[in-house]
């Protein structure tokens, strides 16, 4: 079976109706961020003194970079616990990823101040190498460029069938190059997850004294680390079965199941650090003080409990049906986690409320609408994902 | 500028002899509290002497240059509602429920002795220098707001309808303390409410006003030990809760930080050991992974 290993373009009409339509709402998104430049953070959001940090940094950056954890999960499975029959799911992995994080870098942009001074983050001289969020920028645009470099196999393979002979020649020129070299960028795509990941949940400890008891914790960076792999396995099933399912071709369940198995532990090890972490710290009380804090917490507490009991069973897991709902709960609740230390958790003060505004909220349907058709763009031109039998009649255009 | 250093610590030492002239020990500090710089500038605020007149707050606009914010006065006075991107100092009162009592309070930047504001900031635009007075440097400022978001006083502030918005928080005066002056505030204060002095001799004048007077105050110097000691020290007769000054513990806020952040990366070692680890299991099952390649394409 070559089809299973090699990856294909989808083909077909890359400008369909639904991809115009979300391509709209990434246009409108456009608009309102030149207005936001315009007009300044004050006029266009509804952040605020005691609310510095809003929607664009809780979604955008810290749940979006999770959901694009994908990449991440995928080669710390494949490569590090070298389980090489899932490598076909990695291609597509990589690329979803690759916009998650193209989307959380330009997110930052939008939502800083002053970002024509950005630049000034590459002069080491300049650094202080005290703040996390340093760490948490420099790994980000590293690996932002580095998910790039791991996709671009996929153009090159694609390049080698080019019509014009120089783009073949290129192709063919630098595809060995890229494999001799990309074990070393692989590595630094496991590395530099692993630092900001953790580090996004360490940014917060410097909130501490205004954090909610509930998720204030030296804990952060590895509930934020073990719960965005968990993210990340989910992302990847949800991916293949809503491409799968769109594009008439057969979900692997065989490879879907074992990463349903793979959130087991990680999972485990998230709830047992939360769980652990809240009775040392003699919390555990606030769980079940039924206030907004409370029904939060337990709500994310629900999601994850509710992957791990629909996941009991090996007959469970080969169920797309259920493994599609378990990696749903793992997404919501690890975006819920994320949410609820960005904003529920963290409290200024009674005075300061904040909820993102209409601007705030159609920017970022838009990024993550122009992030969909930019995957569907590349999937269908470039060999990205694994050719899987087509249930539907194939219409082989892109070759 | 040389000379204007020493006359500024004159001035400082100065004003810190006369305040340590009533004669009390300054305390030791505890482990976990920052040591301050010597000559570290502070400033002593005593609620119970302020009048609420406000004289301070537009010594500060005028000092630093700052527009007046009306607030909901319909540009009649300079009404802000509490510190923002116009406003770095500010008087606000506290009132019983009851209305049995009351206490005016001066809000404006603590100048900790270990900041979390400077460890948050990325390219050290906030930083601890001259007389420990955290300062701001736009020029390295990207406006991210993280220092907003670290600050367990809720400090820095933003200008949100500037389109090169800048951090706005009190700078002691650093101008003014580099020519000799006292803070503007400081200065302008006629009933002594606000002093500016060393903070030894500030601390130590603090603890003798409540060893003099312990009927008129909490016991205590806010402060003192809150997230390792700040240079703005208060003195109050309401609990300090209620005045917006939280009941902080004596660890400094970057100590969790510190604790998992910096041992971790202590030297960019581990991070590196780590890589070279990932390489050296990539190459293995690199080798491994192709040879399955070939065999899943075999048959």
């Amino acid at each position: 079976m070559t089809a299973h290993a090699q990856p294909e373009p989808v083909g077909g009409a890359v400008f369909t109706r639904p991809v115009l339509m979300l391509a709209a709402l990434a246009a409108l998104a456009g608009a309102l961020i030149v207005w936001r430049f315009l007009v300044g953070l004050g006029e266009s959001t509804a952040l605020n003194d005691g609310y510095p940090w809003g929607l664009w940094i809780a979604f955008d950056v810290v749940t979006g970079s999770a959901f694009a954890c994908g990449g991440y999960a995928l080669a710390l499975f494949v490569y590090i616990l070298n389980r090489g029959k899932f490598h076909p799911l990695v291609r597509s992995a990589l690329v979803t990823s690759a916009f998650g994080y193209s989307i959380a870098g330009l997110s930052v942009m939008i939502d800083v101040g002053r970002p024509w001074l950005a630049y000034k983050l590459l002069f080491f001289w300049h650094w202080n190498l005290r703040s996390v969020l340093l760490e948490v920028a420099l790994c980000i645009m590293t690996y932002t460029i580095v998910l790039w470099i791991e996709v671009w196999p996929a153009f090159l393979e694609r390049a080698q069938t080019s019509t014009v002979s120089w783009i073949r020649r290129l192709g063919q020129a630098w595809m060995p190059v890229l494999r001799k070299s990309l074990v070393w960028v692989v590595a630094f795509g496991v590395l530099l997850p692993t630092m900001h990941q953790s580090g996004l949940g360490t940014l917060l400890l410097l909130s501490g004294p205004r954090l909610h008891p509930l998720w204030n914790t030296i804990m952060l960076p590895l509930l934020f680390l073990s719960s965005c792999i968990a993210m990340g396995f989910g992302v990847v099933v949800v991916e293949s079965m809503l491409s799968s399912r769109l594009l008439g071709r057969h979900p692997e369940i065989g490879m879907l199941a074992g990463l349903g198995s793979a959130m087991r532990p990680v999972v485990y090890v998230y709830l047992g650090i939360r769980f652990i972490d809240l009775i040392v710290r003699k919390q555990i009380a606030h769980l079940f003080a039924f206030d907004i804090y409370s029904i939060m917490s337990l709500l994310e507490f629900g999601l994850f409990f509710g992957a791990l009991a629909l996941l009991r069973e090996e007959r469970q897991r080969q169920d797309l049906g259920t493994l599609f709902r378990a990696s749903m709960f793992l997404l919501f609740g690890g975006a819920l986690y994320r949410f609820d230390v960005f904003l529920l958790a963290f409290q200024p003060g009674v005075n300061w409320v904040y909820f993102p505004n209409v601007l705030e909220i159609l920017v970022t349907v838009g990024l993550v609408a122009g992030e969909i058709v930019g995957y569907i763009v590349l999937i269908k031109l470039f060999p990205i994902l694994a050719g899987a039998p087509q249930a539907a009649p194939a219409h082989v255009t892109g070759g | 500028m040389g000379l204007s250093r020493r006359d500024a610590l004159k001035v400082m030492l100065s004003a810190g002899g006369a305040a340590a002239a009533t004669g009390s020990t300054p305390r030791t500090a505890g482990a976990a509290v920052a040591v301050p710089r010597p000559y570290a500038a502070a400033m002593l605020y005593d609620a119970t002497r302020c009048i609420g007149c406000k004289a301070c707050m537009v010594a500060c606009s005028k000092a630093n240059n700052l527009e007046p914010d009306p607030g909901w006065s319909q540009g009649l006075y300079q009404a802000p509602l509490d510190l923002n991107g116009k406003t770095k100092n500010i008087i606000k009162l506290y009132q019983e429920p009851d209305g049995s009592t009351y206490s005016f309070v001066k809000r404006q930047c603590m100048h900790c002795l270990d900041p979390a504001c400077t460890s948050a900031c990325m390219l050290g635009a906030l930083k601890k220098g001259d007389f420990g007075v955290v300062s701001y440097n736009a020029d390295l400022c990207i406006g991210c707001r993280y220092c907003t978001m670290s600050c367990p006083f809720n400090i820095p502030k933003f200008e949100w309808d500037s389109l090169a918005p800048k951090i706005v928080k009190c700078e002691f005066c650093k101008e003014r303390l580099a020519e000799g002056k006292p803070p503007a505030c400081c200065e302008v204060c006629p009933t002594g409410a606000v002093i500016f002095g060393r903070y030894t001799a500030l601390l130590a004048e603090a603890h003798a006003r409540l060893d003099q007077h312990p009927e008129r105050y909490t016991p205590k110097v806010y402060g003192e030990t809150e997230v390792g000691g700040t240079q703005v020290l208060y003195l109050a007769a309401v609990d300090f809760a209620k005045l917006g000054l939280p009941a902080y513990g004596p660890d400094p806020v970057p100590t969790a930080v510190r604790e998992v952040f910096q041992e971790i990366y202590q030297g960019v070692v581990p991070p590196i050991a780590l890589y070279a680890l990932l390489a050296a299991v990539l190459m293995r099952s690199r080798r491994q992974l192709t040879g399955e390649g070939q065999e899943t394409e075999e048959p």
